[in-house]
């Protein structure tokens, strides 16, 4: 199949099915409503499901029992409705339970806009809801790469039993792109007969899977975050991923973005580089685990003299840029709020001011 | 090289659709393309918008402060928009509901009464046909056989009025070339 021009947010719902999610539980908010639009018609058409619950906090139960059951699901909101979901996903985070949870950003705080936003940056690497846990958060820079991101998404989710985020934002959520769904990141489910509660008939077992998240004596519950804190430190050792843009250069600036704001950073690069220039990034493409120790190499370079967080927010991922520069680059922080994604122009006024 | 167009009017103008049919032909020919609408408040105002970004190399930002041209079908657009385009850029005028110009001297401005071509070619509802073939037809952003075919594909559910597109395609793209 060649390439097709589709609006992100169908071709997210697209590379669910083929990704071999047919489980897809919703309630609609803008920016992201063309994903239930788009897969309340194609569900049905390969076999599938979509439920449209109640509210979101209800969607975030019904894929925890999905996904308790062993069956992969996933869910589609913006940041109020993952405000409502953060109880359930801090629920499948202590149940182990391979969610997907797309969040095409939206400004807040509060019912804040509809237009795009990365505010919701520590709600989705620093937990969001309560207790010790991590979600894995993909950051999508383009279509394609979300397209990638959401079928990716389901086997990592299930590879370490932890819920995985793609958090991207309205534009990419809205506009189109040439995109392909490549056959080869179709997936079957891994085996769940340990612990999903599958069916004592389908599994063969002769013992109950029990789900619980409750655990009233305090051993068994330390003994949880001790387990589950093993993980998320194998997530930190092997699942980072990042792009490096124009990091072979003597660039005297480093940019650290993601998604949107990373591709407008990738032509402040360019056009800053036509007026002899040079300016380095690192693109974050897991936002958990955190690309730190690529940054802080690339920010020791000689000839590096700072370091700029470029976000759609009022300074978020900065502070975890600042955590892992540790003090040796000045760390600066460029991001605008509301809607309006900041301009190249706008950014390379930033950076010669530096 | 990467080139941009805004298309803006009135919702139900078929701004929305010009864009996405200069984007699929753009993508059919191997090039990279980004299409943004707006979907804000603006939208609900009933005004509707959208950019076509083309380009041979892999396209950075989805926003620009500075696009290179300008398809106004109506009047608030105009206004907006007409000062953003960067100087020697294109700036297309629907004249048959717009009676003021962009006021620049710096770009290449086309006034075409698009809503009568499209009448005299058999439907009012073709003007934002007409408006694309004429763009595309004095851009050359890319081929105009490519845009037909992009244009019949958009059509292809509804194939008793590819003639009549095709006709505004033929007048729009005569129009500027006058």
């Amino acid at each position: 199949m060649g390439k097709v021009l589709m609006k992100g947010n169908e071709a997210i719902g697209e590379a669910a099915i083929r990704a071999g999610c047919l489980n897809y539980f919703a309630y609609p908010i803008t920016p992201q409503s063309e994903i239930a639009e788009y897969l309340s018609r194609r569900m049905p058409e390969v076999g599938g499901m979509f439920l449209q619950g109640e509210s979101e906090v209800a969607v975030s139960y019904m894929i925890f029992g999905a996904t308790a059951c062993g069956s992969r699901a996933f869910t589609t909101s913006s940041s109020p409705g993952i405000s409502l979901m953060s109880e359930g996903i801090s629920y499948m985070a202590a149940a182990q339970c391979p969610a997907v949870i797309v969040n095409i950003m939206r400004g807040g705080p509060g019912l804040g806009g509809i237009l795009p936003a990365q505010a919701d940056y520590f709600q989705a690497t620093k937990g969001g809801g309560h207790g010790d846990y991590r979600l894995i958060v993909l950051a999508p820079a383009s279509i394609q790469e979300a397209v990638e991101m959401v079928m990716t998404a389901f086997p990592l989710a299930e590879k370490y039993r932890n819920p995985v985020m793609i958090l991207g934002d309205g534009m990419i959520g809205q506009m189109m792109e040439p995109v392909e769904f490549p056959d080869h990141l179709k997936t079957e489910p891994l085996n769940n007969d340990k612990w999903a509660t599958s069916g004592m008939d389908t599994r063969k077992s002769d013992k109950n899977n029990i789900i619980k998240t409750l655990f009233l004596e305090s051993k068994p519950l330390e003994d949880l975050n001790i387990f589950l804190k093993a993980k998320f430190d194998r997530i930190r050792r092997e699942e980072v991923r990042y792009e490096s843009y124009n990091t072979d250069s003597d660039y005297k600036t480093l940019i650290v973005s993601y998604g949107t704001m990373s591709r407008v950073c990738r032509t402040v690069v360019d056009n800053l580089k036509e007026e002899g220039i040079e300016v380095g990034m690192i693109r974050p493409r897991t936002l958990f685990p955190f690309p730190g120790k690529a940054i802080r190499q690339a920010a020791e370079k000689d000839t590096c003299k700072n370091v700029l967080s470029v976000e759609m927010s009022m300074g978020q991922m900065v502070e975890d840029v600042q955590l892992c520069v540790q003090g040796k680059r000045p760390v600066r922080w460029y991001g605008r709020c509301g809607g309006d994604i900041p301009t190249p122009e706008e950014i390379i006024d930033v950076i010669k001011s530096l | 090289m990467q080139n941009e167009v805004i298309f803006a009017g009135f919702g139900g103008q078929g701004v929305l659709s010009c864009g996405k049919i200069l984007a699929h032909a753009a993508m059919e020919k191997g090039l990279e393309v980004v299409w943004t609408p707006s979907y804000g408040p603006e939208m609900r105002g009933g005004t509707a918008y959208c950019m076509v970004i083309v380009s041979d190399k892999l396209i950075g930002s989805p926003v620009t402060r500075n696009p290179h041209n300008l398809v106004a079908m109506n009047r608030p657009s105009l206004e907006k928009y007409a000062p953003m385009v960067k100087p020697g850029g294109i700036i297309l005028i629907n004249s048959s509901i717009i009676s003021i110009g962009s006021g620049r001297d710096d770009v290449d401005e086309l006034m075409i009464p698009v809503v009568d071509i499209a009448q005299n070619a058999g439907s009012a509802r073709a003007a934002n046909i007409v408006a694309l073939s004429a763009f595309v037809a004095r851009s050359k952003i890319i081929d105009f056989d490519l845009l037909r075919e992009s244009v019949k594909e958009e059509f292809a559910k509804k194939e008793k009025l590819i003639p009549i597109n095709m006709k505004a395609m033929d007048e729009g793209k005569k129009a500027a070339e006058n």
